[in-house]
């Protein structure tokens, strides 16, 4: 791009060269190209790909911000790099340049498209919101959207599962690990997350002791874990297979290994495993406090010794978080 | 303004009374350094030994509370004592003693000329001038410390695998990068270039407030090295943002950090309010608003925010300090308090505090595009509405730091308008710069180089903010890599590369010699490539799943880590360089440069380099704006030699007369 102006500069010396028109037509051109490029070979490759339907979701929306935002970096590059290339100072050149204070319709025509293209963003995204597009990330114990059938406030509706309903798992962050609850088998508890195909499933997410956030980066959820406090996020699981979770937030000394996987299974697998799950441990689950939304790790400290303990490595809702003064590797 | 016509005597620190008049004593007789570091010596122990005597039996209510072999009381008043013993030290409290006792105080201008030779930069001075390369000089230190913390992590994310350090560690050095970037380099640019230059570019000769200006210097070392004794404490393990509940059950390193950043929380406080008030009241005759330089302007923008911001920073951090010492449970969900309240304070003083790092930026480059595009500026008046308008819009869009927080999620819709509003006046810095390129005559400099780069940065800065801005988007991006990559880009490729622009370009100004421009191009080039060969590549690690702070990562991401990594050592070598040419041309070479070698037309390049001691012989008036270049039979910039009755006018409150002179 610098060499084509480079061979048109000579030109715009002589006679009364349109220098915008040829910013216009590289800006056109690179733009064109970028955009195309973006929305058919980089687009369905972006992340967080489309293993649920709110990653499908996140990817759509990054992939039209490359787009729209493209041409807006070519503009400016394409501009930066014909000024500097045509109108550089000459050899023995100390003349000032004309004394052009301003041009009142460039400056509103630039005001008035920032304005436009920004509030359009603004527009799309808040009309994103009222869809299922912003369910993804946690939006706290009301949210704004919430997927067909998931009023799920009686414990009646709490109690069970079948498919065609939201699939209700409680993640508990602590230092430095998750915990994932059932509330609609029985209210077991496991490391394990293991979630059915096709089927929406509401993560409740709460913490312990510090602020964690649950990122289940394929399936395009991410959600604060906030001591007290109950954080709904929703996606649907579209594909089979593992994904990956990490803790997005810093939780002290061994934030970094605060990741594990998990699992989407067909809705009948899921239903084995659950089943079988909830029976394995139904002699712990006994013991664990009434589902709820929140919890407080010291209100049953006998635990950290317990069979509980002693089964999982860990307790969650059961209290019995790492004391600060023993910060050993989980 | 009852200008002080009696005969002073010679410049003592802390100011002597009529008795002491011409007696000097010998430098090591003077409240300088020295004697502030036994001050601040003497008061940790005396806090210390206070804290320990509070603390004996009191129970603790908080789960963690620090380690139990550790006193959290003691450690914060141990700070506290220390600071007081350190300005002791300095003399700070002698002119305030002097005056309670009713003696007569020196007259500062007196001061400021009087005090001279090397060990003036040792003590605490009320000339701007001296105030300005103390900063310098101190700045370029933490700068290069904090970026050494970054040079460690990038070594300890060379491999997933095998590492350098411990988890631990490795969290630590993190926190003590962040903070000590972002807590001391909100002073980079106002700190050295803004006492120095904002009262010639103003055609003042002092500051509005002398002593708030010294005393705001004076308390950085301290933060920095309160900062930095955090490591002896067990370090803190929460990053810069220090949120809580993780900040109550951390080492006792968090009070070093929460103590050193609500010092550096009044410093910005102080440093602000003063630019603040000698911009409003200290223009020259002539120098109306618009014909303010936009550098001016800029550091205007930054002054409100660091007045309005900083106190919400030091509130945030002494109810912190308080939760950790006397109990308060303001923080702790279980005992009434929130996390939420904590991540509010913060990211209320927070996100002002990413325009209070663009924002002197903007000024930078927009003051000097005329000077080597030989153009005026264009779009004045749209130049000075950016840069109010990102002022004004910055204190509405801190809750996209909690997008995913689980905060009322009715509050989303407005925090991403407001966000992605705040584009528009952003872009009038653009509309600018490229106005004001149109059929330029550009030239190379060195200051120009960094200029240009600062755009093509704060370009990807910004479009990637556009990303991060719209929430679908964000649940991705959040946390991760590209966040860091987003913000290093407008901080580091902003404001860092406007703070080198305005070291070539002014420092010959404030030090009165050439930098050398061979090596200010190899370091050039060397930070733009490798600046961005280090953080374009995170954009893509950070979608890729990579989540901030982490020791340990996916292993497909090693090869771009390493990558990362490797451009990082030769960013950080380009640094390096920065510091051997300014240690090499202001000490070996010292090659003068007396005039004004880039034909500015800024009121500050019209006194001699560097400037005499009260900057103008007299109060010049100003007679047109800064960047008339090309204008054929303007008027000079400004009259340094105006007749007396002009200026009697000019004082006598009517500040139109001189004007048509």
């Amino acid at each position: 791009m610098a060499a084509e102006a480079q061979a048109t500069a000579p030109g715009a010396r002589s006679g009364r060269p349109s220098h915008g028109l040829r910013i216009f037509l590289i800006w056109l051109v690179v733009s064109l190209a970028a955009d195309l490029l973006i929305w058919f070979a980089l687009g369905p490759h972006l992340p967080p790909g489309t293993m649920s339907s709110s990653a499908t979701e996140e990817q759509s929306a990054i992939k039209l911000m490359a787009v729209l935002s493209a041409p807006v970096v070519v503009f400016v590059i394409a501009y930066f790099g014909y000024a500097l290339t045509v109108w550089r100072q000459h050899e023995g050149d100390e003349e000032d340049g004309p004394p052009l204070h301003g041009h009142a319709t460039i400056q509103t025509i630039w005001i008035a498209a920032t304005s436009v293209i920004v509030l359009g963003l603004a527009v799309f995204g808040t009309v994103s919101l009222v869809t299922s597009h912003g369910a993804g990330a946690g939006e706290g114990p009301a949210p704004i959207w919430r997927p067909p059938g998931a009023e799920l406030t009686t414990a009646q509706q709490m109690a069970t599962w079948s498919p065609g309903k939201p699939l209700v798992v409680q993640v508990i962050g602590q230092q430095w690990r998750f915990t994932y609850r059932y509330p609609q088998f029985g209210g077991f508890e496991t490391t394990e997350l293991v979630l059915p195909q096709n089927q929406w499933v509401q993560f409740n997410v709460t913490s312990l002791d510090v602020i964690h956030s649950f990122w289940a980066y394929q399936l395009g959820v991410k959600a604060d874990a906030n001591p007290n406090v109950d954080n709904v996020a929703y996606t649907k699981p579209e594909h089979t297979g593992r994904f990956t979770v990490r803790c997005a937030e810093l939780c002290g000394l061994w934030h970094g290994t605060m990741f594990d996987y998990g699992t989407v299974l067909t809705v009948s697998r899921f239903q084995a495993w659950a089943g079988s799950t909830k029976a394995s441990l139904a002699d712990i689950t006994r013991l664990l406090p009434a589902y709820a939304t929140t919890y407080d790790p010291t209100v049953i400290p006998a635990f950290r010794s317990g069979p509980v303990m002693k089964k999982l490595g860990l307790t969650s809702a059961g209290g019995g978080f790492y004391p600060p003064q023993d910060p050993t590797q989980p | 303004m009852a200008i002080e016509t009696e005969p002073g005597t010679i410049q003592q620190p802390g100011g002597a009374g009529p008795g002491a008049a011409g007696q000097v004593r010998a430098w090591w007789m003077r409240p300088a350094v020295h004697t502030a570091i036994i001050g601040a010596v003497v008061g940790y122990i005396f806090g210390h030994w206070l804290g320990n005597l509070i603390d004996s039996g009191y129970p603790q209510i908080l789960p963690g509370g620090g380690q139990p072999d550790t006193n959290d009381i003691a450690i914060v008043l141990g700070y506290l004592f220390m600071v007081i013993g350190w300005l002791a030290g300095l003399g700070f409290f002698n002119d305030l003693i002097n005056q309670m006792r009713g003696k007569r105080l020196l007259d500062y201008q007196l001061r400021s000329g009087g005090d001279t030779g090397l060990a003036r930069y040792f003590r605490f001075t009320h000339d701007h001038k001296v105030v300005g390369i103390q900063y310098l000089v101190g700045m370029v230190i933490y700068f290069c410390t904090a970026g050494l913390f970054a040079m460690a992590i990038r070594t300890e994310l060379l491999s997933p695998v095998h590492h350098v350090f411990s988890s631990s560690v490795y969290v630590e050095i993190v926190g003590e990068h962040g903070t000590m970037m972002m807590m001391l380099m909100t002073s980079v640019i106002l700190g050295p270039f803004g006492n120095y230059l904002v009262p010639l570019m103003i055609g003042a000769k002092r500051v509005a407030y002398p002593r708030l200006e010294a005393l705001s210097f004076w308390l950085t070392p301290l933060a920095f090295l309160i900062l930095l004794s955090a490591i002896l404490l067990g370090g803190f393990h929460m990053g810069w943002t220090g949120y809580a509940s993780l900040s109550v059950q951390d080492a006792s390193g968090v009070d070093a950090y929460a103590f050193a950043f609500g010092l550096m929380g009044i410093s910005i406080i102080l440093a602000g309010f003063n630019i603040l008030v000698t911009v409003i009241c200290y223009r020259a005759p002539g120098m109306r608003w618009s014909r303010l330089p936009m550098f001016v302007w800029g550091l205007l923008g930054t002054s409100v925010l660091m007045t309005l911001a900083g106190p919400i920073l030091v509130g945030g951090m002494y109810m912190t300090l308080t939760d950790r010492t006397a109990q308060t449970a303001f923080f702790a969900p279980r005992l009434g308090g929130s996390t939420y309240l904590y991540q509010n304070l913060f990211w209320f003083f927070g996100h002002p505090e990413v325009y209070i790092l663009a924002l002197p930026g903007f000024g930078i480059v927009m003051e000097l595009l005329p000077v080597f595009c030989r153009k005026p500026l264009f779009g004045y008046k749209v130049a000075a509405a950016g840069m109010i308008g990102v002022t004004l819009l910055s204190f509405f869009v801190w809750q996209h730091h909690l997008f995913n927080s689980g905060i009322d999620p009715d509050m989303r819709p407005l925090f991403m308008l407001t966000t992605e509003l705040i584009s528009i006046p952003t872009g009038f810095i653009f509309l600018v710069a490229m106005g004001t390129l149109w059929k330029a005559k550009i030239r190379f400099t060195v200051p120009m180089l960094f200029c240009l780069a600062f755009f093509f940065n704060f370009l990807i800065g910004g479009i990637s903010g556009v990303f991060v801005s719209d929430i679908p988007a964000d649940t991705t991006e959040h946390g991760s890599f590209f966040v860091m990559a987003h913000f290093h880009y407008t901080i580091m490729g902003g404001l860092i590369f406007a703070f080198m622009a305005a070291c070539y370009y002014w420092l010959p100004k404030m030090l009165g010699i050439k930098l050398n421009q061979t090596l200010g191009k190899w370091q050039f080039w060397l930070m733009f490539i490798a600046f961005n060969s280090t953080f374009l590549p995170l954009f893509a690690v950070g979608l890729a799943g990579q989540p901030r702070r982490v020791f340990t990562y996916a292993r497909n991401l090693q090869t771009l880590n390493d990558w990362v990594s490797i451009s990082a050592f030769f960013l950080g070598l380009s640094i390096l360089i920065f510091v051997i040419n300014f240690v090499w041309s202001t000490v070996v070479t010292r090659e003068p440069e007396v005039g004004n070698p880039w034909q500015s037309r800024g009121l500050e390049w019209q006194t001699s380099s560097p400037p005499p001691a009260e900057n103008f012989r007299y109060v010049p008036v100003v007679l047109s704006g800064p960047y008339e270049y090309g204008v054929k039979d303007g008027p000079p910039v400004a009259d340094l030699n105006p007749p007396a009755g002009v200026l009697a006018a000019a004082f006598s409150g009517s500040e139109s007369a001189p004007a048509e002179v």
